[in-house]
């Protein structure tokens, strides 16, 4: 994307998210009460986390990649199962990947 | 007394929970840039759109030169989530007039855990917005922090910048794929990763990420195990 492209897509984007956040605040609360809209809303969000951890673990452009940052991904899932705050984990899984391609890995 | 010790409560909740997710606005500030945004870009999102989830998933779709229209539809479908806490949150703050955009704009996972934690109404407001005004504050200033810190940095590989991407996402889903229940979001991250995946060499960039969510909307529709809602 070029810079401009950038700065459209992101203030659309913010406009959107913040058209769903007032809206929540506006729409009659029983519109949302159907337990099937939360809870297909909640597996939307793992949905795209999840592929978003793939993408950027394993991928490059079009590309399937296997580099520093699947040792590091692992390094920070082990930290994560022993409840390492949010910073540490991330810390971490940039250290590790920071050694290991010190060390020649790709 | 108890209104008021509950308010105080609720005060301290914010601090520490406006502390702990303002810190790692440091982490999406150099992630931003490291993805190819510049500083007032990074900042502009962290000021503007204000949801991590959301402001993550922008910077990694733009980072893998995924097209517009799949960078803002990524964010705004992450975004969903805050319009589902607008109707828990506002009949405890009861905003009207201006200050109704405003409560909109700081309904994030975070005022929301707060204010719904703390039964009195006065505390549940309290908690409402020194959390949604803390976290606002303090994710801003440590946006430009990291922002700063990562723009100097130069190449972001060398520093695991990539990997640090991968491992903050990794921590947004972790508390929702673990623990009691969460069987059908696990079988869903599983089938959204392999989704993800098979389809990358195929479509351009941020289009694979999107059509995983179609696992999750399929999965919604058709299972029938009463899932928690995280």
């Amino acid at each position: 994307m070029s810079p401009v492209g950038t700065w459209i897509a992101l203030v659309v984007a913010s406009a959107v998210v913040f058209a769903l956040k007032l809206a929540g605040h506006l729409v009659p609360k029983h519109w949302l009460a159907e337990p099937r809209v939360a809870r297909t809303a909640a597996l939307v969000t793992v949905a795209l986390l999840s592929a978003l951890v793939a993408v950027q673990t394993a991928t490059r452009g079009n590309e399937l990649v296997l580099d520093a940052r699947l040792p590091a991904l692992v390094v920070a899932a082990i930290a994560l199962a022993l409840r390492a705050p949010f910073i540490v984990v991330v810390l971490l899984a940039a250290v590790t990947a920071a050694v290991l391609r010190a060390l020649g890995m790709p | 007394m108890t209104h008021d010790a509950e308010g105080r409560a609720a005060i301290r909740q914010a601090v520490s929970v406006s502390l702990a997710t303002g810190l790692y606005g440091v982490s999406f500030g150099a992630l931003a840039v490291a993805a190819g945004l510049t500083v007032p870009q990074a900042m502009a999102l962290s000021l503007l759109m204000f949801s991590g989830g959301s402001q993550f998933a922008f910077i990694g779709v733009v980072g893998a030169g995924g097209l517009a229209g799949a960078a803002i539809a990524t964010a705004g479908l992450l975004g969903v989530r805050n319009g589902l806490y607008g109707p828990q949150v506002a009949p405890l703050i009861d905003s009207r007039g201006w200050r109704r955009p405003l409560a909109a704009q700081l309904t994030i996972d975070e005022s929301t855990a707060v204010a719904t934690a703390h039964k009195p109404p006065h505390a549940a407001q309290l908690g409402f917005w020194w959390t949604g005004v803390g976290v606002f504050v303090l994710w801003n200033v440590f946006t430009l922090v990291g922002a700063v810190a990562g723009d100097r940095m130069g190449d972001p590989a060398r520093y695991g910048l990539d990997a640090a991407a991968a491992a903050a996402f990794l921590g947004l889903v972790w508390p929702r794929i673990t623990g009691p229940g969460s069987r059908l979001a696990q079988t869903v991250a599983a089938g959204a990763v392999v989704v993800a995946l098979a389809l990358t060499p195929l479509v351009p960039a941020g289009i694979p990420v999107l059509l995983a969510a179609v696992v999750a909307i399929a999965a919604g529709l058709v299972a029938r195990e009463p899932e928690p809602v995280a």
